[in-house]
């Protein structure tokens, strides 16, 4: 096995004129669990796309479990497990049917392919439900299946695409419980893709992704440390006015992000009262706390999460 | 060994709670046994046309309304027209003089099911990549050639059940007076021979529908180029009116490739009602020919076109 389940280096997309991914390097170790962090059309389902091999690489070299992207497609194939956004069973089939179609277009068969279905249904505690048809199943559980399905031909580095979408968060726990058991039990690289903050936040390590480029690189507690202190947003009156005045007198550098202010202060008990007791008149509203990953995403590209995304309708509360 | 099926099946949901993750990593891994990799199967070829015909059939026959409406629509057709049309009807020159449409009318039906079919079975292409299971295919390692040939069997084995149901069940028909009598033997070599020719004719024409099917993203879209080609395709091959001597029409039915798979197919359901060889209609050699070399044509097109790798792959 390969020390890095895949290394890409100068990775560039571009769709017509729009230029999707720019430029990117990276590396993901064997046995870890990778995240690409960032809002909806920043390029991850791209490059998602690209290491699945449904995708032509236009630039750059992309190395998947030792076999280079271009010319070794077929073997990469062989060895990765891929699950998208978008389910891909067929819902008027059964579970077992939908497995057992993906295990001959991988070439098992017969009694090996019989066994590992029931291996890994049950492990997945989808053993009762093999004769139901998938359309009947929850989102939960039709999410179990994709995955088992995926693990089917025991692949050394599994994709997965948004895994969480459409799941409520018992089944987003339940997933994750899976994702971390993989990792410990099968040595399965795992690299997923999300634009959720709290998700994000299990992953060993973490790319975070803003209009085809990364922003920063790391595990998310170094992502967070990276800022230091605490992080305060302000509502208040007029940003643009009160943005130099606490600079003047507070010796803080104020970030305006959609008419808030959000300040990145060391560790100073007494900042909150000094705020408090010369602009109180000014503020509507603030919040204190340690910073999340969405502030490392504010502070490296000035922008909200979702200002490119969905809105804020989908935001994490902080 | 146990190394899949784990009497400690850890997938049970838990209470939500500041669960202890990392507990749970440490836990398993002093559990986790540094694994040999197992040979790597490789994909075959017929194992994955196989399972994506059996496939096909399965979503087939878990449709009802599929059934009926491919096999319905061209019955009520072939009866409806037949006994509309069967008094304006002359035979046309290489015909027995007393011809009944409804005789006339039969090989054409089989081809209208067989199209019909082969039309149905690949509009699920778009299906299959709207709801993300071709994604699930085109990502595997099994070929795309073998993909194809799959799908095309799966719609062919289709197609022939039908058109071989509406063969058989012609004679009935006949038999309760709802059509004229037939010249018309079911005997065994014949429907062989009828069966061989219609699995050749389905599956180029399962071709061509897969063709169409690949680059499109609605089935709205399909639907339009059914009416504005195939069903005009399927009309001027010959299977509901001659059309000698009409001039221009005349000419686009022998462009037509439909037209020497119709011949081809009343050569060989009906040989007792063809008099006059070379009569306007096109010999068994020539039909043959033609429809092979239709079908090798399409064939080998929707592989080129399913081997492109492109971006529109991922819609």
């Amino acid at each position: 096995m390969s020390p890095t389940a895949t290394t890409i280096t100068g990775l560039s997309h571009r769709y017509g004129d729009r230029v999707a991914l720019d430029g990117l390097s990276f590396s993901v170790a064997s046995g870890e669990i990778f995240g690409l962090l960032g809002p909806n059309g920043g390029g991850k389902t791209t490059l998602f796309r690209l290491l699945a091999t449904i995708l032509p690489l236009q630039q750059g070299t992309v190395d998947v479990l030792g076999f280079d992207l271009k010319s070794q497609a077929h073997e990469i194939r062989r060895r990765i497990g891929v699950t998208f956004q978008s389910p891909a069973l067929d819902s008027r089939l059964t579970v077992r049917e939908n497995l057992k179609h993906h295990g001959h277009l991988y070439g098992i068969s017969g009694g090996e392919l019989h066994r590992r279905i029931d291996a890994l249904t049950k492990e997945f505690g989808l053993a009762d439900r093999l004769s139901d048809r998938v359309i009947s199943l929850s989102g939960g559980l039709q999410r179990r299946v994709e995955i088992a399905k995926g693990l089917l031909h025991e692949p050394q580095l599994l994709l997965l695409d948004e895994p969480s979408t459409g799941l409520d968060p018992g089944a987003r726990h339940d997933l994750w419980r899976a994702l971390l058991n993989l990792r410990a039990e099968r040595r399965v690289t795992v690299l997923v893709t999300t634009h959720i903050l709290e998700e994000a936040e299990r992953c060993d390590r973490l790319a975070l992704l803003d209009r085809g480029r990364f922003v920063a690189e790391g595990t998310p507690d170094e992502l967070k440390s990276s800022l230091g202190g605490d992080c305060v947003i302000l509502r208040c009156r007029n940003a643009d006015e009160l943005a130099p005045r606490l600079k003047e007198s507070l010796g803080v550098t104020p970030q305006k992000v959609d008419e808030m202010l959000r300040l990145e202060i060391a560790d100073d008990p007494n900042f909150l009262r000094k705020l408090l007791d010369q602009f109180s008149d000014e503020i509507v509203s603030f919040t204190w706390g340690k910073p999340t990953l969405e502030d490392v995403f504010i502070q490296r590209t000035g922008h909200r999460f979702w200002d490119s995304g969905e809105g804020a309708g989908r935001q994490i509360g902080r | 060994m146990g190394r899949w099926g784990d009497k400690n099946a850890r997938f049970v949901p838990l209470p939500i709670s500041p669960s202890p993750y990392h507990r749970l990593i440490n836990k398993t891994q002093t559990m986790s046994t540094t694994t040999t990799l197992p040979a790597l199967p490789q994909p075959r070829f017929a194992l994955t046309v196989w399972t994506l015909t059996m496939r096909e059939l399965v979503r087939f026959f878990r449709q009802r309304t599929r059934v009926v409406g491919a096999l319905g629509q061209p019955i009520i057709f072939w009866v409806l027209f037949g006994a509309g049309l069967h008094g304006s009807f002359t035979p046309p020159r290489w015909a027995v003089a007393d011809m009944s449409y409804q005789a006339y009318f039969f090989p054409g039906i089989a081809v209208l099911i067989v199209l019909f079919t082969a039309i149905f079975s690949t509009i699920s292409i778009i299906e299959d990549r709207r709801e993300g299971f071709l994604q699930g295919v085109l990502v595997s390692p099994a070929s795309r050639a073998s993909l194809v040939i799959g799908k095309l069997t799966g719609g062919t084995v289709l197609a022939m059940i039908q058109a071989m149901l509406f063969v058989s069940i012609g004679p009935l028909l006949s038999m309760l007076h709802l059509a004229p009598p037939l010249e018309f033997e079911l005997s065994l070599p014949r429907m062989l021979a009828v069966a061989g020719y219609l699995a050749g004719l389905s599956f180029a024409l399962t071709a061509l529908g897969y063709c169409i099917a690949w680059p499109l993203d609605s089935t709205q879209g399909f639907h339009a180029v059914m009416s504005v080609f195939l069903l005009p395709m399927w009309m001027l091959s010959g299977a509901i009116f001659p059309g000698e001597n009409s001039g221009w029409l005349s000419v686009i039915m022998k462009l037509n490739p439909l037209t020497y798979g119709v011949a081809g197919l009343r050569r060989i359901m009906q040989p007792e009602a063809i008099v006059a060889d070379g009569a306007g209609l096109p010999g068994l050699a020539s039909c043959l020919t033609f429809t092979t070399l239709f079908g090798v044509v399409c064939v080998t097109l929707a592989i080129v076109l399913t081997q492109r790798k492109s971006s529109s792959d991922t819609r």
